[in-house]
């Protein structure tokens, strides 16, 4: 078993894709790097933190790009979001049989601010496209870095999402909620509660992931081996449906919940028994609970 | 300017539009025609609900009123910062706000983004930035993250990052950066109701933001990248 979360993004590349089937776009020797962060001083990378190609993933011709958490958390800068959107319109253009993103990210890189928040909604228009186009996308999540901000939601934009347990997925990350309202509304070291709130687990139950596996290269590769059997569009009846589930999650949870973890709370609403056990069960275990 | 200012302007002070709390919507006629008009105000933080409300107008409009144009009004200072909120999945409703607008513009729904006091990110990733095309008044101000916030995450000075805010495009607040980044296609100066009327008439469905972005200066690299991933080996 290789952990997927301690791979780097070519390393999962590498062990999740047929063997040796990997053909990278624009790779590192082409040096193209970030004309902002030279800007500020900042070291770069020869990709930019992303590496995207063709790719056979049990047979079946994928694009693929998977985000490097290690070079500034994944962010999206101006070239990684063009990258990204490039290898999206080439999918649109060359109809594989399904796009694979790798996701670890803390949304826009904040060095490139406003180029990164452009390029974020290019990203979100993109899969978008590629999935109205019939092509499957499917994101998977188990970096150390989870995916955050506005890959958050682009994630939520895709027709499929696998997550490991040690996988985080969220909009704020628990710094910079911390950092606006203080440790008594989020205490960012409180591991428990961080990986309570954003972790697998919680989006498994949740349904707010499609699959949730360990963290374990070969488990991701399963998972997405069948998430691109089939593609999901967009309609009104799934948006009014989607509708209808946020609506009821929403009165689930009071603003209030007297001390008690609001997550747990969720979970015994949802018709999760024993909620407070969910932490300590594992993978399999937790997989069985979801009744919805 | 408030919206009702605004909202006057536009469609004359008969306009029909109101406000609960930071939620704002309306049926209005513009040139005889009707127009669904959906936003925030009071700089509203959007969280789940708010994501929601909106969300509803847009599928009440697509079931409702097929091809119908729809104005998203912005004033946000982005997406509420609460744990109720992440515990909730807010990532996934204001997807859900976006799939709605994306959806509507798939069905022919002319869709033109406002931002007329302040956008920042999650909270503008899923309204403006994803209409057929955003624009913005003059003194409206977009940004990514508050300075201090920001400063945590980049580990770079908060002074570093002001002074950054007043000179360097990337990071100043100033709509005229979104302008020459393509990000928002142009300022309504003036009659703002031609400029509507104007934006209803020619603003292209397909995304044009990266190549406007190139042509304008503003970002130089994003267009000619995702041209040369499209001609790779």
């Amino acid at each position: 078993m290789i952990s997927f979360a301690e791979c780097s993004a070519r390393e999962r590349l590498a062990l999740l894709l047929d063997a040796r089937s990997f053909h990278e776009w624009i790779p590192p020797s082409e040096r193209l790097t970030s004309p902002h962060l030279v800007q500020l001083g900042v070291p770069s990378a020869f990709d930019d933190g992303v590496a995207i190609g063709r790719a056979k993933l049990d047979g079946h011709e994928v694009f693929v790009a998977a985000q490097e958490g290690a070079f500034m958390g994944g962010g999206v800068g101006e070239v990684h979001g063009a990258k990204l959107v490039g290898m999206l319109q080439r999918a649109l253009r060359d109809r594989p049989a399904a796009v694979l993103l790798l996701a670890e990210s803390g949304g826009v890189r904040l060095h490139e601010a406003n180029a990164g928040l452009i390029a974020v909604s290019e990203v979100m228009r993109a899969v978008l496209d590629v999935r109205a186009a019939g092509i499957p996308v499917v994101v998977l999540i188990g970096g150390a870095n989870g995916c955050f901000g506005g890959m958050g939601i682009v994630a939520r934009c895709a027709d499929f999402i696998v997550m490991s347990d040690v996988g985080r997925l969220a909009m704020s990350g628990p710094e910079v909620i911390e950092a606006s309202h203080g440790v008594e509304e989020y205490d960012s070291r409180d591991r428990a509660l961080v990986w309570r709130t954003s972790g697998g687990k919680h989006r498994w139950l949740t349904g707010d992931c499609d699959a949730l596996v360990e963290d374990d290269v070969q488990a991701f590769r399963a998972a997405a081996m069948a998430a691109i059997q089939r593609s999901c569009p967009v309609t009104l009846e799934g948006l009014e449906a989607e509708h209808a589930l946020l609506e009821t999650r929403l009165h689930l949870l009071p603003l209030e919940t007297d001390g008690a973890d609001a997550a747990t709370w969720l979970w015994r609403e949802l018709g999760i028994d024993q909620p407070e056990r969910v932490p300590e069960l594992d993978v399999g275990a937790v997989r069985t609970l979801r009744t919805a | 300017m408030n919206w009702n200012q605004l909202v006057t302007q536009l469609f004359g002070s008969y306009h029909g539009m109101r406000a609960a709390g930071d939620f704002l919507k309306g049926d209005v006629m513009f040139d005889g025609r009707p127009l669904t008009v959906v936003g925030t105000t009071n700089h509203a933080p959007i969280g789940v609900a708010l994501a929601l409300a909106q969300a509803r107008v847009i599928l009440d409009t697509i079931a409702q009123h097929p091809g119908r144009a729809i104005l998203l009004l912005i004033d946000t200072q982005g997406q509420q910062l609460r744990r109720r909120d992440e515990t909730l999945g807010i990532n996934r409703a204001m997807a859900h706000l976006g799939m709605c607008i994306d959806l509507a513009r798939r069905r022919g729904h002319p869709v033109i983004g406002l931002v007329y006091d302040q956008a920042l990110s999650g909270g503008f990733i899923t309204s403006g930035l994803i209409a057929d095309g955003c624009y913005a008044l003059p003194d409206a101000e977009i940004r990514v993250m508050r300075i201090p916030a920001m400063a945590r995450v980049t580990k770079l000075s908060e002074e570093v990052l002001t002074a950054l805010s007043q000179s360097n495009p990337v990071f100043a607040p100033g709509v005229g950066n979104y302008v020459a980044m393509g990000g928002v296609r142009a300022l309504w100066e003036g009659d703002l109701a031609a400029a509507l009327r104007d934006a209803l008439a020619h603003t292209p469905v397909e995304d044009t933001r990266a190549q406007d972005g190139a042509e304008r200066g503003g970002r130089k690299l994003a267009a000619s990248v995702v041209q040369r991933v499209l001609a790779a080996a």
